[in-house]
């Protein structure tokens, strides 16, 4: 599988980026971090809109070693950046053709229709940016960085300055591109959510040092990350749509052997669905417990225990290949004697679609 | 009361030197503009400094250079002569010169100023949607600043219709050659000719008036239009 491989460092004045990576060249890669960790330099470098010594190889492509430089122009990315920073002095059509146009139309990868189809974009088409809301000029930025035929789309935090209304409007064609896209996406964020809900793979970085690079899963349930001792730890868990319950407005999803009911009726059988589990919301007892209101009571394994905040400890569980994390008292953990291996059941009192 | 024949001529000849001065700003000052918005080398403040001159310098301190400069024993002059050329002062092209001269801050800095409000992040996006940078400055850049650039011709073209002292020093009074309508004002009212002086001057003041309206109808253009 090809990846984007890149190495950089640099110093500016008190900070310092020092980052390492190798990503899948496919899916959503989030680049997470808190504001100032160098979330954005690290895009801009890669964009090749900020320069620092380094290496940057994209599909075998050589953008940046020693001896290369090659200039963002050259460079067959998409960038759609916080603001959707749309030429003032262009229509939302102009804006569109802007990189679409500087394609040879023999070299061009994406269907102009494809576009303004996912995106809704025809509405638009003749009003000026100026006409638009936050939400509909973000949707016309992405759709402009996609007809420029990239290969590596690159964005910076794209939500960050729309309110929660527009931000809800945009997560699901974001979801759409994802699915519908081969494109590998680089997607910077600080809001967890987003996270969960977009991403395959996960840079996470904290003042200029990536401290892990990897699956999301893993990344959100390792007991030695920082993600895992939030207030609002949740692991995700990419199932799939087996069956509605109609009478009681259920739905029961599958990962492997592992099933889990969730309220309200979700997708088609068949599809999948993210789902999201608090790590609050898992409890654990060492025997089935009979007569209980929790639906989701799964065998599992403890693989590890760490201190989470006063009082509290985390366990990282495994039901076959699906991890799920519990917060509990330490008191708890003492009186059921809970160790790696221990062989417990896992209650878990909410699921919601990520 | 009508104009003069020479009075004519001389409105005639003051529009093209104001013309040509300001396509040859616009030539020059585009380019300066766009180095001093985009410059970190030292010799930024030495050159707006320069630029800046005509602004605090009398006229006439600015034309005396000029001539000296140009003149057969200047060096721009001697090396003119050398290449076989005629000299620039007292002729009509020498008032281009000392217009050009005169008049470049009032070119310059309205479109370096429109190029600084453009900041980084337009061009960026241009960047990433594969445009080079030439295009980026042509699709981008100059679209952008066009208030700049429509400040800057204003001014330029208005200020070069009221210059005066310049033009006596570098060009003299030659009828139909460098005689413009400043100096024919003047020669008016040497001659004690109040009514011709005030035909010149009231439509000169009616002229600029209509510049300055214009200029501020135009110049709030991008400002209303949020973005």
């Amino acid at each position: 599988m090809s990846r984007i491989e890149g190495r950089f460092r640099v110093t500016l004045g008190e900070f310092s980026l020092d980052a390492d990576f190798s990503v899948p060249s496919h899916g959503v890669t989030a680049l997470f971090g808190q504001s100032g960790s160098g979330k954005t330099t690290l895009l801009r470098l890669i964009a090749g809109l900020a320069r620092a010594r380094g290496r940057l190889v994209v599909d075998g492509d050589v953008w940046q070693d020693d001896s290369v430089f090659v200039p963002t122009h050259r460079r067959a990315l998409g960038y759609v950046f916080q603001e959707a920073s749309l030429f003032p002095h262009l229509s939302v059509r102009a804006n569109l053709e802007y990189g679409w146009k500087r394609v040879p139309s023999g070299e061009r990868t994406i269907q102009w229709d494809e576009v303004v189809d996912w995106l809704e974009l025809a509405p638009l088409i003749a009003l000026r940016p100026h006409q638009l809301s936050g939400g509909q000029r973000q949707r016309v930025a992405i759709g402009r960085a996609l007809l420029s035929c990239p290969r590596l789309l690159l964005m910076d935090e794209p939500m960050a300055a729309l309110d929660t209304g527009a931000r809800a409007d945009i997560l699901p064609y974001l979801e759409r591109l994802h699915h519908a896209l081969e494109l590998p996406l680089l997607y910077v964020s600080h809001a967890l959510d987003e996270v969960t809900r977009l991403a395959d793979h996960l840079l996470l970085i904290e003042a200029g040092r990536l401290v892990y690079q990897g699956p999301l899963t893993e990344g959100l349930t390792r007991l030695d990350l920082p993600l895992a001792h939030r207030d609002i730890a949740a692991t995700i868990v990419d199932a799939i749509v087996i069956a509605h319950d109609r009478a009681l407005q259920l739905t029961h999803v599958a990962r492997g052997p592992v099933v889990l009911e969730l309220p309200g009726l979700h997708g088609s059988p068949g599809a999948p669905l993210r789902v999201r589990v608090a790590a609050r919301d898992v409890s654990l007892t060492l025997a089935m417990p009979q007569q209980t209101s929790i639906l989701n009571l799964l065998p599992a394994t403890v693989i590890e225990l760490a201190d989470d905040a006063p009082g509290q400890v985390l366990v990282r569980l495994a039901l076959d290949d699906t991890v799920l994390l519990a917060r509990i008292t330490r008191k708890s953990a003492l009186l059921l004697g809970l160790r790696p291996g221990t062989p417990v059941v896992a209650q878990v009192k909410s699921v919601a679609v990520a | 009361m009508s104009l003069t024949e020479a009075d004519t001529s001389a409105i005639l000849l003051t529009l093209k030197l104001a013309a040509i001065t300001t396509a040859l700003l616009m030539l020059i000052a585009t380019p300066l503009a766009w180095w001093l918005t985009h410059t970190h080398a030292r010799l930024r403040a030495v050159v707006t400094a320069l630029v800046s001159l005509p602004l605090v310098l009398p006229p006439t301190v600015l034309g005396f250079y000029l001539l000296v400069l140009l003149g057969p024993k200047g060096a721009v002059g001697y090396v003119m002569q050398q290449l076989g050329l005629s000299t620039l002062p007292f002729t009509f092209a020498g008032l281009v010169v000392g217009s050009v001269v005169f008049s470049l801050p009032f070119a310059v800095q309205p479109i370096a100023n429109a190029f600084a409000a453009i900041g980084a992040r337009p061009l960026e996006v241009a960047a990433t949607l594969r445009a080079s940078p030439w295009d980026r400055f042509a699709s981008v850049a100059i679209p952008l600043a066009r208030p700049g650039f429509i400040t800057a011709a204003v001014l330029a073209f208005a200020h070069t219709v009221g210059e005066f002292g310049v033009v006596l020093m570098l060009g003299g009074n030659i009828p139909d050659q460098t005689r413009v309508l400043s100096v024919a004002i003047y020669d008016h009212v040497e001659a004690l000719e109040y009514a011709d002086a005030h035909l010149l001057s009231a439509g000169l003041v009616a002229f600029s008036f209509l510049v300055l309206l214009m200029l501020g109808r135009y110049s709030g253009h991008w400002q209303r239009t949020p973005t």
